[in-house]
């Protein structure tokens, strides 16, 4: 079974994001990138998969700054092949132009099942899984938190809001959009990603030609406003408990 | 071009989502700009009980057996033919898990720009633009909206649901569906979440749990605390996924959406997957110890005291009120 | 003669083997059975291997019974064991890390500790805070506190601030309390900012030793880019590993403690202690001054200097001094060993402070201030304890 797994790096939250001068992007010098975390759930589960039976875990992602780390540590978590797609990334690249790359190199690996990362916290213009099916003429089915494969198709619980959970039949080869692997993603001691670097082997391809059709053009961002910030309720839980209890009379609660 | 904006409908075993009245309302300002009509979508069976309250100036709707549950597959092909024929200036989808599902492929597959994580919309000197809420809710941009035809996926938040609701049931028009055999996704059975349950969207008085809860032992604290104000407790994802709450009481973007009186978030920090099913609580009040915490700006009343500290205080307390 | 080769070596033989490194390990073979280890654990009655039982399993063999049970992780890396070992077996550094460590790469870690040591990974430190926002803490205080490469190239003093030091609230008082002490005995000094990383210590001690290693190395890379005399910390964890395990990886700096730098100055400092502070004050000592580096009379001095202050001990103090539980990884596993204990060795902490008539229980330790103050929360008789580290204590009694 030959699974692979497409993923994206994003702006680290943690550190403070920064509009550049042109208003409309953020300022890359001051961006840390990571991992797109549901890719790393998407990640997990394909070795969850491959540790449940036969298969390989390729590991596909652009050739950006911070890649390298990324993809050696799937590997040291059990992936086989890492790939990265060289090309021109330096202006950022959106989902649309993202998909396409993907598609035009992963044909070529003829997977069975293709995981991938349900979404990411700066998709602007759709998910790239929905957008890699179409292209490669595969079904797709995101928010996907558990996945079992047998025969030709691939089991999967998509989550619905209030709690309800679909099982659903998926006939592969397909994609799938995962919200979260069956079980979180595992640690990964250091001596382990670093006997990784001394062994594992990162492939580069060229990537197609980027082609940005599809998604919208950011003119302008800002921050969100906060007018209506919280009052805030000063001194200890004694003072607040108090306070609390006469504004919950206030409103009719108590 | 057409100038009309369709709304794709979102339902789920015979309910309309809110997120679906949400984008009527926002379609409506988008048809005032364009001078269009709003034209809601429904694919399902009963359509007459599904379309009954929606604010649009008209349904165009489609029945089939595969829409009985929801199959990316079917939505795709069904959608593709309808949006091909009327090219409108716009479809909303609902940027939730089934609207994710469709949108993105029928971008692709009709090569038709799509916008996503979109909150609100304004008309500019006649020109549609987006405001799209990114980076964990850290970040909005905006943006034309590209013509003829745009796809949109909507984050509720931007508008009310209840100006997507109607007195009089708008007026209903059959398309007949596409060929759906051979549907490569298919829904073999669901999985109900427990039984017996309390319905969270439904109480008036909601103490949510986050993150800040540190272990299950805690958990009880917080029960005390919603019984003697006559609620229930909630949780956050990550209280779910350690198990410590049943998943039924999961508020957020893949559990429930609520609407308490009081709206009492402890130890939640206030991402946007959470915010945006706590929008129309009467009133919220957060309890969180890092003052940059992202719900003290939709918060009405907050503080910073541990709580830990707080909640078996505030339990006494709200007891020797109801006391007195 | 043919020197008789094992082919496979089971993992009981090879884990035994990786003990058995010179110059302290091959003592190890002569573990007595005694049982005192298992006995001063603050943990031992939960743990279904305690050092002793974990030694004898691999004298019989059955290893692998051992890594199956998730009850390594209730070591605090308190060094009770080793204080008390009769056969002076490095238990907690050789036995207990090397357990944790295969735990670790078995994939056996408990979720909270995952996080931790992930972040630590990604931003070189437990609290996941932006590394750039190390030196944040020195904003809008009184106290001059320079940078390297920003307001100077040399000191005399590289203060190693560390994570909790830097970035959580309570011990930034901690820090603020210390920026003042040095600039009211006018010591030159500069501190790392966004250069420093987590020492990595209680990583260490908790299975992850690679990541104390890349920690090390970049610690040592910011140290080497300044000129300074020697090192001063706050935290005994950094002070433990720049003194005792970074030198085995080939970074050696002079250090100490800041109990040692401030109890050589007492007489500078004496005239400054103006302000009584009354009550009865008892100390804790933190297990990686005390047990791991001998450190006892200097905090102490430190506090009989303070007008009014009464000193009193602990029924466990000095040598036999009860961990407040952060060290070894348990700073984050709280609710696991939680859910295993149903107890804080801090809060059986603070009920000695109380039994020993102090109104103020004094730390040197930044995990302990909020450990300690949880526990008063919790323990009911404990209202009104105060917990101040030694140097806040110096503070309030410098202050007019």
């Amino acid at each position: 079974m030959n699974l692979v797994v497409p993923i994206k790096l994003v702006p680290d939250l943690v550190e403070e994001l920064v509009i550049d001068a042109s208003g409309a992007r953020l300022d890359p010098d001051a961006l840390r990138l990571k991992l797109n975390e549901f890719d790393d759930h998407a990640i997990e589960q394909a070795i969850l998969l491959k540790e449940k039976g036969a298969g390989q875990v390729t590991v596909v992602a652009p050739d950006i700054e911070g890649v390298d780390d990324a993809l050696f540590t799937a590997a040291a978590k059990g992936a086989d092949r890492l790939i990265k797609l060289t090309g021109n990334w330096n202006n950022g690249v959106n989902n649309h132009a993202l998909a396409r790359v993907f598609a035009n190199f992963v044909e070529t690996l003829r997977p069975e099942l293709i995981l991938t990362g349900v979404q990411a916290h700066n998709d602007l213009d759709g998910a790239v899984g929905p957008q890699l099916a179409e292209h490669l003429g595969m079904p797709y089915v995101g928010y996907v938190s558990g996945v079992v494969v047998f025969d030709n198709k691939a089991q999967v619980r998509k989550e619905f809001p209030g709690g309800l959970i679909a099982e659903m039949d998926v006939v592969l080869p397909a994609v799938l959009g995962i919200q979260a692997a069956e079980k979180p993603p595992r640690y990964v001691p250091i001596s382990k990603v670093r006997a990784t670097m001394k062994t594992a082997k990162l492939e580069t391809f060229p990537a197609a030609e980027l082609e940005t059709a599809g998604a919208p053009t950011t003119v302008r961002l800002f921050q969100p406003e906060t007018g209506a910030r919280a009052t805030m309720l000063a001194g200890d839980a004694d003072a607040v408990a108090t306070r609390l209890v006469e504004i919950f009379r206030e409103q009719g609660i108590l | 071009m057409n100038s009309d904006i369709f709304v794709v409908i979102e339902h789920l075993r015979g309910q309309v989502s809110d997120i679906s009245y949400v984008m009527l309302a926002a379609a409506r300002g988008m048809a005032n700009a364009t001078g269009g009509k709003v034209i809601a979508v429904i694919l399902g069976h009963d359509v007459e009980t599904l379309a009954r309250d929606l604010a649009a100036d008209r349904v165009l709707y489609m029945e089939h057996a595969a829409f009985a549950d929801f199959s990316s597959d079917a939505y795709q092909r069904a959608l593709e033919g309808v949006i091909k024929e009327h090219a409108p200036r716009a479809v909303l989808f609902g940027d939730t898990t089934m609207g994710g599902d469709v949108a993105a492929w029928l971008s692709t597959h009709l090569a038709l720009p799509l916008v996503s994580a979109c909150r609100t919309f304004r008309a500019d000197a006649g020109a549609l633009k987006f405001v799209s809420q990114i980076c964990g809710g850290k970040m909005m941009a905006e943006g034309d909206l590209p013509a003829p035809t745009t796809l949109v996926l909507m984050v509720p938040g931007g508008y009310k649901p209840e100006q997507g609701r109607a007195a009089q049931a708008p007026e209903l028009a059959r398309v007949n569906a596409p060929a759906l055999d051979d549907l490569r996704v298919t829904v073999k059975d669901y999985v109900e979440p427990a039984v017996g349950d309390v319905d969270v969207s439904k109480e008036a008085v909601v103490v949510s749990i986050g993150r800040g809860i540190q272990n299950q032992d805690n958990v009880e604290l917080a029960e005390e605390l919603a019984k003697a104000l006559g609620g229930v407790v909630a949780g956050s994802r990550p209280v779910i996924d350690q198990g410590w709450l049943a998943p039924t009481r999961l508020v957020g973007k893949s559990g429930k959406a609520v609407k308490p009186k009081l709206y009492l978030a402890l130890g939640i920090s206030g991402a946007p997957e959470h915010v945006e099913a706590i929008g129309d609580s009467e009133m919220i009040v957060a309890i969180n110890t890092d003052p940059a915490a992202p719900i003290f700006d939709i918060a009405k009343f907050g503080s910073q005291v541990d709580m830990l500290d707080l909640m078996p205080v505030l339990t006494e307390k709200v007891q020797q009120a109801k006391g007195l | 003669m043919t020197i008789p080769t094992i082919t496979n070596p089971s993992f009981n033989e090879t884990f035994y083997a990786s003990l058995q490194t010179p110059p302290t390990g091959e003592r190890v073979r002569t573990c007595l059975q005694c049982g005192m280890c298992s006995g001063v654990c603050p943990f031992g009655y939960v743990m279904d291997f305690p050092p002793g039982r974990m030694i004898a399993a691999l004298r019989s063999e059955i290893f692998d019974r051992v890594m199956k049970s998730d009850t390594v992780w209730m070591c605090v890396a308190c060094y009770a064991c080793t204080e008390v070992c009769p056969s002076g077996i490095p238990l907690t550094e050789k036995l207990m890390a090397r357990a944790k460590e295969e735990l670790i790469l078995s994939g056996a870690v408990p979720a909270e500790l995952q996080l931790a040591l992930e972040n630590s990974q990604r931003y070189g430190n437990v609290l996941g805070q932006s590394p750039r926002k190390r030196a944040d803490w020195t904003k809008g205080i009184q106290a001059t506190v320079p940078v390297f490469g920003k307001e100077k190239k040399s000191a005399e003093v590289l203060w190693y601030v560390g994570d909790y030091a830097s970035y959580h609230p309570r011990v930034q008082t901690t820090s603020r309390a210390f920026a003042q002490v040095l600039n009211a005995l006018g010591v030159d000094f500069a501190i790392l900012g966004s250069d420093e990383s987590g020492d990595g210590d209680s990583q260490r001690l908790a299975g992850e030793r690679g990541l104390f290693e890349v920690l090390a190395a970049k610690n040592a890379q910011a140290f080497r880019k300044y000129k300074f005399g020697e090192i001063i910390t706050t935290d005994p964890h950094a002070f433990n590993a720049i003194k005792n395990v970074y030198p085995t990886l080939g970074i050696s700096f002079p250090v100490r403690h800041y109990t040692q730098f401030l109890a050589e100055r007492l007489e500078q400092l004496k005239p400054l202690l103006k302000q009584p502070v009354n009550g009865k004050i008892t100390f804790h000592d933190p297990c990686y001054l005390g047990r791991a580096n001998n450190i006892y009379d200097e905090p102490r001095a430190l506090l009989q200097a303070i007008p009014g202050a009464e000193l009193v001990e602990m029924s466990h103090s000095g040598k036999t001094s009860l961990c407040c539980g952060g060290g070894g990884g348990g700073m984050w596993l709280e609710g696991f060993q939680w859910e295993k204990a149903h107890t804080r060795t801090s809060e059986w902490r603070v009920r000695e402070a109380i039994a020993s008539g102090a109104t103020t229980l004094a730390v040197a330790c930044p995990y302990e201030p909020p450990r300690f103050e949880d526990a008063v929360k919790t323990v009911r008789e404990a209202s009104g304890m105060e917990v101040r580290d030694v140097i806040e204590l110096l503070v309030e009694s410098m202050e007019q």
